[in-house]
């Protein structure tokens, strides 16, 4: 029985009695998901609801000539065939650009492309029909005539005068350039004992979320009043830019965000073709449904990754990293995606580059090109893996250069955990990190010194085992600074609304969104001990513009930290109403009650005074009953956002254990441990599946998972049976550890744990096959994902 | 467009009737033409699981059947599953466990745990990972579902002995 025992974390100062905090509650909604009662957009339907299905472009690149519309306008069931230009009508073009990105520019992008298409996969023309299945055999009868342009595919070459720009308006093919040079990196660099110098290569990827993308919009001419259910992370920011491009006021539309299934920063973004449904409703005046098939998620949801980096480490004899070196090139399709740009992801590579390290001189280059291609933007543990596997990769190729062991080169150049707060070479703050413990942590997990000796011992006997690690950092709870400032209406502050109902039970409306990780058991958890209710008495609303306060919904490891203060905030407030309220019936002093259990008592006792029942009975029906003077106010919200620090930081440390077959190439992995600090942790379980899930992410982009394409921009591999994502016989155990250093920013402390385990992943797979290699003299593996071929290269056996 | 077929079969144990496409399949027919949502969708060729039904008593993939394939079957979705109290233990487990994220793989992975659990005995962690190694999950890495198939197939086991 491997079920987690439900134990408090070390967490005192939060200890009210009966405190959810620290405790592994269940998720209020689990039950309508695991009996088939769970509502994802894609199981939406509306009276008068068509279906519409897009043409896409089979060009990487390709001027439209003309489209011919006629044949499809008259299958059976079509509704409306809208072209590029049609739509164009009612729905603006948007730039995907930030004013804090110092630089980036991008081209106007279309709903449905007018002229030309940039990308294959881009939509050209949308078929409206009854059903689904009519759209897309009405898309089979238009006959579009193209005029192929040559295409942009290779980062390498995008900026070559000889390359022809993709967008000529904007001069050349560069979206973003970012340089940083901090301390003497030349002199650092010249009084090294050993300098290294590689290349890595990270494979385009993509997020292949279970439930494709899903949009149902619904424009009522009738109120006037435009209803999107909508797949989405961020349901106000989506608010605002259909308001904003089909010439609406906010407060005409409204975003409903239900089940979603799966997003990993996929459902973040806008996505041409949602913003063409939304705009047909409109045309229409008819609720348009758009549920992306499998092979068009693959050629239109964000691609990311795809980052080649030359990267140098300096180090002394002793084990001093003296310098790193980084310069990182990334192709991004033919338009930075909106509105949070694709000029993020380079830009994090920049930041995170051996930031575990307290090595005061590095220099980085960051480029990011457009290209034919599917567009990319950022994915779960944006810049992150790329950033951990280039820094882990050079300090384990500076360990093996000075014959030092792997984890004693980590123990020489973590900084120390009394070193805070501390700012890195590249200008981050931390306010409070464990590196050192957490590494000491995972040794003893994973019992390191019997692992080293047997890996020896299976040596003699041809078998190649290797343990790889990965320290690492994550940005969480992210303030302005990482949008707002940039001028995108993106919120960084989130809201709570708590309501005290007439029975007793409590509300709480929060602008942070479910996605799977567990959000609305974090709500309730922090609302219940806030308040002091049981936790079955709380009741949690998300996803509903109209309904919940502003906020910024699910991303960047936001939610727990950031709502989940609010919640905790607003749960607060209520209790001194509701004290308050108590006080005036009882006749006594509010400062010696609380609310213990959904009872008030005296403060201190279990002794009961009144039940929270009998308090609202009273507030909403019997209110002439209370003194004169005094109004009950049982409804209240709270808003929160981080304000000390402009990310709250968190660290940690994975390691791989895996064998590698030397005859196929074929690697095994064994075992792999994550120990992370997260501050506060409200609930480990939820905390150590978002660490196990965000692993496997990892793994897969390790060792399967590629967006192959050939030189005229074709993906060739856009199908569940030859893109290879992690199931469940190749995937390891893992064992979560925790060390717990909480963030002084909000009183429950908490910081986000999201993107950890894909931050790390890829990284200590990586040092763990060179690890297993080693011995065999083979050339140090580099390029991902790791696929049986590429080992054998090494290896020298192909 | 080929002529409309009439099919007949029982669903959750209700009888249905219905006049069909010969193309339409059956994740299709059962989500479109009978609300029954349980049953998802996500890749349609037959590679993630997330559309696993039963047909006479076996999983399969209602992405690669047809609806007309099911003239005279007895078909059952997580819904009817769910409703007899047949995989409740499984349910718990899975929710005690929090062996599901977004839940859209779910039902598929119950159903597919359900035929595994059904042939009696313990499997080992490494059966368990093979069994289910047709159901693709995003969220979880899996590791937690396997927690928590054991954890039923113990239980069972137990309950036997």
């Amino acid at each position: 029985m491997k079920i987690v025992a439900d134990t408090p974390s070390p967490l005192t100062a939060l200890d009210r009695p009966n405190s959810y905090i620290g405790r592994a509650v269940p998720r209020p909604n689990l039950g309508r998901l695991t009996q088939g009662r769970a509502q994802f957009v894609s199981d939406v339907t509306l009276p008068r609801m068509a279906h519409v299905a897009y043409l896409r472009s089979p060009h990487a690149h390709a001027r439209i000539v003309a489209i011919g519309k006629s044949k499809a306008e008259h299958a059976k069931g079509v509704i409306a065939v809208v072209t590029g230009a049609d739509l164009a009508k009612v729905i603006t073009p948007w730039v995907g650009v930030l004013s804090h990105l110092k630089g980036i520019k991008s081209a106007p992008q279309h709903a449905i492309a007018v002229e030309r298409a940039c990308w294959a996969g881009e939509a050209v023309c949308a078929v409206v029909a009854r059903t689904r299945a009519e759209a897309e055999d009405a898309c089979e009868l238009i006959d579009v005539a193209y005029e192929e342009l040559p295409a942009v595919t290779d980062p390498e070459t995008a900026l070559d005068p000889q390359t022809p720009v993709i967008h000529p308006e904007l001069g050349d093919n560069l979206t973003f350039e970012r340089t940083l040079d901090a301390g003497e990196v030349d002199k650092a660099l010249a009084s090294s004992d050993a300098v290294i110098e590689t290349t890595f290569l990270f494979g385009r990827h993509t997020g292949v979320c279970n439930e494709p993308r899903a949009v149902v919009a619904d424009w009522n001419a009738g109120e006037e009043r435009l209803t999107v259910y909508h797949g989405t992370q961020a349901p106000h920011m989506m608010m605002n830019l259909f308001a904003k491009h089909l010439d609406l006021e906010e407060h005409q539309v409204r975003v409903v965000t239900r089940d979603v299934g799966g997003s990993f920063g996929i459902k973040v973004h806008t996505y041409a073709d949602e913003m063409a449904t939304v705009a047909l409703s409109k045309l229409l005046r008819r609720p348009v449904k758009f549920v992306a098939d499998r092979i068009e998620s693959f050629v239109s949801d964000i691609h990311a990754r795809d980052h080649r980096v030359h990267a140098k480490i300096g180090v002394k004899k002793d084990g001093t990293i003296t310098a790193f070196v980084i310069d990182d090139l990334t192709g991004i399709g033919p338009y930075s995606v909106y509105p949070r740009t694709s000029g993020i992801e380079a830009n994090q590579v920049v930041n995170l580059t051996g930031g575990p390290y307290a090595c005061p001189n590095y220099r980085a280059r960051a480029r990011v090109v457009f290209q034919n291609k599917n567009v990319m933007c950022q994915y779960r543990a944006v810049g992150h893996p790329i950033a951990t596997a280039v820094t882990e990769g050079l300090v384990d190729l500076a360990a093996n250069a000075i014959a030092m062991d792997p984890l004693d080169i980590r123990r020489k150049n973590l900084y120390p955990d009394d070193a805070y707060p501390a700012t890195a070479a590249s200008g981050l703050r931390f306010e409070k990190l464990s590196h050192h413990a957490s590494l000491e942590k995972i040794a003893d997990m994973m019992d390191y010194k019997a692992l080293r000796a047997e890996q020896e011992r299976l040596r003699k006997r041809g078998i190649y085992r290797g343990i790889g690690f990965a320290s690492f950092i994550e940005v969480t709870n992210p303030s302005a600074a990482f949008y707002g400032v940039g001028g995108a209406r993106i919120s960084s502050q989130d809201g709570a609304t708590v309501r005290l109902d007439a029975t007793g039970a409590v509300f709480i409306h929060s602008g942070v969104t479910e996605q799977g990780q567990g959000a609305e058991a974090v709500l309730a958890q922090c609302v219940a001990s806030a308040f002091g209710v049981p936790i079955e008495r709380v009741r949690v609303v998300t996803g509903d513009t109209d309904n919940v306060p502003y906020g910024g919904g699910t991303w960047a490891s936001r939610a727990a930290g950031i709502g989940g203060e609010a919640a905790w905030q607003a749960g607060k407030a209520l209790r001194q109403n509701v004290l308050a309220a108590a006080a005036s019936i009882l006749q006594a002093q509010a400062d010696a009650l609380d609310i213990v259990g959904g009872i008030v008592v005296d403060k201190g006792t279990t002794r009961e005074r009144i039940t929270l029942d009998e308090v609202a009975r009273i507030c909403y029906f019997r209110p002439d009953t209370l003194p004169p003077g005094f109004q009950a106010e049982l409804m209240v919200t709270r808003h929160y956002v981080p304000r000390a620090w402009p990310f709250a930081f968190t660290n940690g440390i994975q390691a791989s254990h895996l064998e590698v077959d030397t005859e196929t190439g074929f690697i095994t992995l064994l075992r792999h441990w994550c120990v992370e600090d997260c501050g506060t942790v409200i609930n480990p379980q939820l905390v150590d599946e978002q660490i196990r899930g965000g692993i496997v992410q990892g793994l897969g982009a390790a060792l399967f998972e590629h967006c192959l394409y050939d030189e005229r921009g074709q993906m060739l591999n856009g199908n569940m049976a030859d893109y290879l994502v992690p199931m469940a016989v190749e995937m390891p155990d893992m064992e979560v550890g925790h060390v717990v250093s909480p963030t002084a920013d909000s009183e429950l402390g908490a910081k986000g744990a999201g993107e950890a385990g894909t931050a790390g992943a890829p990284a200590c797979v990586m040092n763990a096959i060179n690890d297993a290699l080693r011995p065999l003299g083979a050339k140090p593996l580099t390029e991902m994902p790791f696929t049986p071929g590429r080992v054998l290269a090494a290896l020298g056996r192909v | 467009m080929s002529r409309q077929l009439d099919i007949a079969l029982t669903v959750n144990g209700e009888r249905v009737s219905e006049r069909v496409e010969p193309r339409l399949n059956l994740v299709d027919f059962l989500r479109d033409t009978l609300g029954l949502t349980g049953s998802h969708v996500g890749c349609e060729h037959g590679v993630c699981g997330a559309c696993t039904v039963r047909v006479n008593g076996t999983i399969v993939r209602g992405c690669l059947m047809l609806a007309v394939q099911c003239d005279g079957a007895r078909v059952e979705t997580i819904e009817g599953v769910s409703d007899s109290g047949a995989i409740a233990d499984l349910q718990e487990a899975f929710t005690r466990r929090n062996a599901l994220q977004c839940g859209y793989c779910t039902p598929g992975m119950l159903l597919t745990a359900q035929e595994l659990l059904a042939r009696g005995g313990l499997p080992t962690r490494e059966e368990i990972r093979e069994h289910i190694s047709g159901n693709y999950c995003r969220c979880t890495g899996y590791h937690a579902i396997v927690d928590a198939i054991e954890a039923v197939a113990q239980q069972r086991n137990g309950s036997k002995a």
